[in-house]
């Protein structure tokens, strides 16, 4: 659904380039999740695979087109919910009648659903509600867009609690097979068992790209009385012992995307050599 | 819903679908959740789920009527309590007898115990 060959790419031309020869291949049927710390570039690689910044170098391509040359076909199977958004000061239904239109695949009754589902009140001016229903409602319009691609910029930002589960649940009940969603998040409790594929991005460049299921099957990822051992990988203090990276011997673990990224973003390269 | 730390998570699902057979919330020849209902119910990646109902599926524990859906094996209950015996027996009890030493019990001591297992209830 997405290939990205050599892509590079810098706002100004003294700059130092932000990405530099990166590479990436992403199905539809899944769920990708794009983590990496504040400010190593998770929205710019979002804007740059849908066509909202243009490549310096390399390509960007969504299924088999440019997104960069913005042809409608495709804009009508892309939705983009970004982290910073304006909604403006009309009802749900004007709102609705306004913008579905662009979406041939757009459902109306899911769209009731997941607005009963998040619990959103009636209202006539959308800018009334707060700022996490405002982002359910965009959340909740994303999904019945029924888009191929859906990308969807830090979406449990502002979510309260029960949000946040309820989130997980709609997601995970509403897509289709045809679907990819990447999300992309600095919380990653918040996605955790909802996304089968980790995208890690620092300074610039891809530190690991892996399903998860992969990942549980070469790593083991448990809570030990000590961090000593010939065979821990990566290891951090936490209140009852410490929580141990070791190899997969056999069978598969729970994997702790936390830990994950700690070790690898902070580990050693014997560490890194298991993920690439 | 919250997963423990350890197993992975579509081995933990399994874990709640062979409890939830034993228990006959789920019984013997009828229908199961579908896939996508069980990821919407449990806001977990459908692709999980899969993997669990094709382990599921492999333990002869449920099957797949294509078309129709996913359906609890009329043997299941019988299959279910064989491989958890098996378990019991292979790792569980090993463990007792373990901290059971490491803790100076006695056979005596453990006997009186066992000697109440099957009329207690």
């Amino acid at each position: 659904m997405i290939s990205i060959k050599n892509l590079g790419f810098s706002y100004t031309k003294k700059q130092q380039p932000l990405f530099h020869q990166l590479d990436c291949e992403l199905q539809a049927g899944s769920i990708a999740g794009l983590l990496g710390k504040n400010g190593a570039g998770k929205t710019t690689l979002l804007k740059l695979m849908i066509g909202l910044l243009f490549p310096t170098e390399g390509q960007v391509s969504i299924m088999g087109h440019q997104p960069a040359k913005r042809e409608p076909s495709l804009l009508q199977d892309i939705y983009f919910l970004p982290e910073e958004f304006y909604i403006p000061g009309i009802s749900m239904a004007k709102y609705v009648k306004a913008n579905a239109g662009f979406y041939p695949r757009f459902d109306q009754d899911l769209l009731k659903r997941l607005i009963s589902d998040f619990e959103l009140p009636e209202t006539k001016s959308l800018q009334k509600l707060s700022y996490g229903q405002k982002k359910k409602f965009l959340i909740s319009f994303a999904l019945s867009t029924k888009c191929r691609l859906l990308v969807l910029d830090e979406p449990t930002n502002g979510l309260d609690i029960p949000s946040k589960g309820i989130f997980r649940k709609v997601l995970a009940g509403s897509l289709d097979e045809d679907q990819l969603v990447i999300i992309s998040t600095h919380q990653v409790r918040d996605v955790e068992n909802l996304i089968d594929r980790v995208l890690m991005l620092e300074n610039g460049r891809f530190i690991m790209q892996k399903d998860l299921f992969d990942i549980s099957s070469q790593l083991n990822f448990s809570t030990a009385s000590s961090a000593e051992g010939e065979n821990v990988l990566y290891s951090e203090m936490v209140p009852g012992g410490y929580r141990v990276i070791t190899p997969q011997t056999n069978g598969n673990s729970n994997v702790d995307i936390e830990l994950l990224f700690n070790a690898i973003s902070h580990g050693t390269e014997k560490m890194k050599a298991y993920v690439q | 819903m919250e997963f423990q730390n350890g197993k992975s998570i579509f081995l933990q699902i399994a874990d709640t679908i062979t409890d939830k057979v034993v228990s006959g919330e789920f019984p013997a020849g009828e229908k199961i959740p579908s896939v996508r209902e069980l990821a919407a119910e449990m806001g977990v990646n459908p692709n999980t789920i899969m993997r669990t109902y094709s382990e599921l599926q492999a333990m002869n524990i449920i099957e797949n009527q294509r078309g129709i859906g996913y359906f609890v094996n009329p043997e299941a209950q019988h299959i279910i309590l064989k491989s958890k015996k098996e378990d019991f027996f292979n790792k569980v009890l090993p463990e007792v007898l373990k901290q059971a030493d490491l803790l100076g019990i006695t056979s005596s001591e453990l006997k009186k115990h066992l000697d109440n297992l099957n009329s207690a209830s």
